[in-house]
């Protein structure tokens, strides 16, 4: 308990992704909220891949954490952009009102 | 070994917490300022286990420039006063046991993961890449990135162009009505075009328009 190891790492890790997945399931509203979702599941997969490299001694996993930082920037700015355009032609982004697909 | 272990629990905790807060809360814009505790606290974990330089990184590209972003975009779309109430919600509200089954269902399968697996012994021995003790963090990820990752680390950069580029493109709007410059015609204008030597009569004047 006193000693942190890997597997404390790790269960943080997971909890955050349990979140992260909770905030896609149970939003209906808000879909800005389905995207910070997404960034707390990167996060957590950042946390996982840290906490391997310090403890198995590997500088690997954090040039890969460096990758999933770049690509989470990337999303956030492209979806960040779907959902201004979306707005600007439908004066809406409620999750239960984006229908038009039928799905 | 206290210090350590006590400020990990309060990290972590803030963590948790802020995670929940940002699924939950019913206005976006505490969403968004709790995702941003949620990035600090992280980073200062990062900073404590000893990735010091992806803890600094993780500070700038999320805190400074992704969740500003999302405050931008929260404040532009007029939606700060949407209220977010999932759990309120009137005749879709069946999905919500579902969602959460599957998510304890998800979180246990992680917790057997961690719980069960063991290292190979042979393990720290067999790796390729070995963290040297006698430089720092920053020097042993930029002696690995910029040599053995260096086409992962161009397509990276243009992965970040490519998103630049869609992002302008999707947000441009072409407004009717509105007058620019149009450098080629400028450029292009040549001087018998423009101006004209008339031969002006005494107490005639010139007409302009012809």
């Amino acid at each position: 308990m006193i000693d942190i190891g890997l597997g404390h790492y790790l269960t943080l890790g997971a909890i955050i992704f349990t979140i992260g997945i909770v905030g896609i399931f149970l939003n209906r509203k808000n879909i800005i909220v389905i995207l910070m979702s997404i960034e707390l599941i990167l996060l957590a997969v950042n946390i996982n891949l840290v906490a391997f490299s310090i403890f198995l001694n590997d500088i690997t996993g954090q040039i890969f954490t460096l990758f999933i930082l770049t690509v989470a920037a990337a999303e956030a700015a492209i979806g960040l952009a779907i959902i201004v355009v979306y707005y600007r032609n439908s004066s809406t982004i409620s999750v239960e009102e984006i229908n038009s697909l039928k799905g | 070994m206290l210090a350590h272990s006590i400020f990990f629990y309060s990290f972590s905790l803030i963590a948790i917490v802020s995670a929940i807060m940002v699924t939950v809360s019913k206005n976006t814009v505490h969403s968004v300022f709790f995702l941003i505790l949620d990035f600090i606290s992280i980073s200062c974990l990062f900073i404590m286990i000893g990735a010091e330089f992806l803890g600094m990184i993780m500070l700038i590209v999320y805190v400074g420039a992704v969740a500003v972003l999302f405050l931008f975009v929260v404040m532009m779309l007029n939606v700060a006063q949407q209220k977010n109430q999932w759990f309120s919600a009137r005749e879709s509200s069946k999905h919500i046991p579902i969602g959460l089954i599957i998510s304890v269902i998800i979180f246990f399968e992680l917790l057997i993961v961690i719980g069960g697996w063991k290292y190979k012994p042979d393990l720290v021995s067999a790796m390729s890449l070995t963290v040297d003790k006698d430089i720092s963090n920053t020097h042993s990820i930029g002696y690995v990135l910029y040599t053995d990752y260096i086409l992962i680390f161009q397509l990276s950069g243009m992965i970040l162009l490519v998103a630049m580029i869609g992002a302008i493109v999707l947000t441009f709007r072409q407004r009717a009505g509105v007058k620019r410059q149009s450098y080629f015609s400028q450029i292009s204008r040549e001087r018998n075009e423009a101006v004209e030597l008339i031969n002006v009569e005494s107490n005639k004047g010139v007409k302009s328009d012809d």
